[in-house]
């Protein structure tokens, strides 16, 4: 009984004015402040939307291989298809698949890689992180020692050793990146429950007997949060950036399934030739990408860390 | 310090047991080397000679117990597809990895401290301002990628747009000279040349990190008591800057620049790879495709050791530059 009411108790408010300053708009109006962060933003929506509908908005479906003609392969931009239904506004690649197109099918294997990646080490690393802040000792230690160790090796070798070891899939490219990313959210959760862990709610929530993992769960886990939240939009830019890099390398996703990273590789072939609009625009396409998600996460960064704060 | 040494090493001896076994395990089950080195037309009889020949035919942890017995006396085994011991490969392609990798951070260090500082003192200017946001892009775009529009840019399009522009080699290491028995390119022109594009890739992405740090250490800096001293006492602003913030930002910039060698190094892999520069990146990237086993696991050794050591030294280091350090306290 006592733990329903503590929970159920209404939040404490100030005063209420004609228009409340609730954290949130706080947030919206400090981030509109940078115009580069909303440039950032609008990147980031643009290229999502782009990935999102890609099989609505894109001319082509590239992974029809019935649909592509041969001789249409390495077309400049702006040629027209031999069959004469569609404009490559972009080009075609090797395949002769349409560049945009394939670029658009590619951008959503890139996020959709970067974002559930980035989800599951945000899931794995806060658990790890909050259970070694809680129960501290051994259990603790033996936690940090392992991140440690895995923090002291550069991110591209460890992905590219399991990916030796796994093999190639989007799967295996997935499984890579949580492992390389999980340490980082492991280090800044606890760092974020220490700091929450001796503030007197928590006391409050002990001396009401609440269950341990009520206020694990309820109490710690809540509160530790933004800083996490922050760190995993950069490292959503990460994930796709590593993701690439590893494709570009050979060793990431299928050639069945081409993220940009691929098409990259793919284009590199052809650059010496003179064929520069293979590489060239997926690479622009990565690049705003990334750009968009890092001026993003560096602002809020900015915003949300206590020391600028106002 | 002597405790906390043995106590590094003896963590470097058990990453390196644990990634070996992990690795020569994870190749094992991942595919069968033989496929790729016999072509299809062998005889059964030159198949099975060839995997008794690698010691393939025996239980997994018989083959990982051989190794690590012959490994602990340097022996890492031969490489399947070169035929020669897997650390003499190593150690042949590591000096062109070494190379690149100390003059890129040259690089970064030399542009990324004065247009640090430069940002850090003047953090409103409208060029502090454009050199952070460039870092941005410095570190938030791929290795990869900028060696690519490196090579779009200086080996392909300028040359072509440009007529009488030079066209930068993107390929390749160019004549090296022999010192110590150490194959440099860093000492002829055509070296140079060929060295410029790839140092500048990796040198790009840790310059961008090393502005930003050196503008917040400056930052950080500039309101403390001794330097608002220095400038009580009528110093010159260029022995303010020179000597009093310099030396205090030294550190942190020291520490991190070792520590993102060992980074650089590892990520020498990319690079290394577009520019088909002859080092051991491109030696592990194409033994892995190759699942040549032991020149894999023998690169991983050498990478750990090497980490484990800079680390190490880093950490020493830290302690010397900086007295209040205490290297026990730390150690835990």
């Amino acid at each position: 009984m006592t733990d329903l009411a503590a929970d159920k108790l209404p939040p404490v408010t100030g005063p209420a004015t004609a228009k409340v300053e609730t954290p949130l708009r706080r947030l919206v109006a400090q981030f509109c402040e940078s115009k580069l962060a909303v440039f950032g933003l609008v990147l980031v929506v643009v290229v999502a939307i782009a990935a999102i509908l890609a099989p609505w908005l894109a001319p082509q479906n590239p992974y029809d291989i019935a649909k592509l003609d041969i001789f249409d392969s390495k077309m400049p931009p702006g040629s027209a298809s031999s069959d004469g239904t569609l404009t490559y506004w972009l080009g075609t690649d090797g395949q002769a698949r349409d560049m945009l197109s394939a670029m658009m099918y590619g951008l959503r294997v890139s996020l959709l890689v970067g974002a559930v990646s980035v989800v599951a080490a945000l899931a794995i690393g806060t658990l790890v992180g909050l259970v070694a802040a809680f129960f501290g000792g051994r259990v603790d230690s033996f936690l940090m020692r392992c991140v440690d160790i895995q923090l002291s090796f550069p991110a591209i070798l460890v992905a590219l050793i399991l990916l030796a070891v796994l093999g190639q899939g989007v799967d295996k490219v997935l499984y890579a990146l949580i492992a390389v990313q999980w340490a980082y959210f492991a280090r800044a959760a606890r760092a974020a429950a220490l700091v929450e862990r001796e503030k007197e709610y928590i006391e409050a929530a002990r001396c009401l007997a609440l269950p341990q993992r009520r206020i694990l769960w309820r109490h710690l886990l809540p509160n530790c949060l933004p800083p996490l939240i922050v760190i995993a939009t950069v490292e959503v830019a990460h994930a796709i950036a590593l993701e690439a890099t590893l494709s570009f390398l050979g060793l990431g996703v299928p050639v069945t399934e081409p993220s940009l990273g691929k098409l990259i590789a793919n284009g590199f072939e052809f650059l010496m030739a003179g064929k520069y609009w293979i590489a060239l625009f997926p690479g622009l396409a990565l690049a705003i990408a990334l750009i968009g998600i890092n001026l993003v996460g560096d602002h809020l960064r900015d915003i949300l860390n206590p020391r600028n704060a106002r | 310090m002597l405790v906390f040494i043995i106590r590094r090493l003896m963590q470097a001896v058990v990453v390196m047991v644990v990634m070996s076994a992990l690795v020569f395990g994870g190749i094992y089950l991942v595919g069968n080397p033989v496929a790729m080195l016999i072509s299809d037309q062998a005889s059964e009889a030159d198949r099975l000679a060839v995997i008794r020949e690698l010691g393939l035919d025996q239980p997994i942890w018989q083959q990982y117990l051989t190794f690590v017995g012959k490994a602990l006396v340097g022996d890492f085994g031969k490489s399947f597809r070169a035929g020669e011991p897997a650390m003499r490969l190593i150690f042949q392609h590591m000096p062109a990895t070494l190379e690149l990798a100390v003059i890129a951070m040259t690089f970064a260090v030399l542009v990324g401290v004065p247009l640090g500082m430069y940002a850090g003192l003047r953090p409103d200017s409208l060029s502090a301002r454009s050199i952070m946001t460039v870092s941005i892009l410095g570190f938030s775009l791929p290795t990869f990628w900028v060696g690519l529009m490196l090579i779009m840019l200086f080996a392909v399009a300028l040359p072509e747009w440009i007529p009488g522009w030079p066209r930068l080699p993107s390929s390749g290491r160019g004549p090296t000279v022999d010192i110590l028995g150490l194959k440099l390119s860093f000492l002829t022109a055509q070296g140079w040349l060929h060295l410029l594009l790839p140092a500048l890739t990796l040198a790009l992405a840790k310059g961008a990190l090393i502005i930003r740090l050196t503008r917040a250490a400056t930052r950080e800096v500039l309101p403390m008591d001794y330097v608002k001293f220095a400038r009580a006492k009528g110093l010159s602003e260029r022995r303010i800057v020179g000597v009093h913030v310099l030396k205090n930002i030294a550190i942190p910039i020291a520490t991190v620049t070792g520590l993102e060698l060992g980074q650089v190094i590892a990520f020498a892999v990319v690079t290394e790879t577009i520019f088909s520069w002859p080092g051991m990146g491109k030696l592990l990237i194409d033994s892995i495709l190759l699942l040549d086993r032991p020149v894999v696991v023998a690169y991983l050794v050498v990478i750990v050791f090497f980490l484990v050591l800079l680390n190490l030294l880093v950490d020493i280091l830290y302690s010397v530059l900086d007295p209040r350090v205490r290297l026990e306290a730390t150690a835990r």
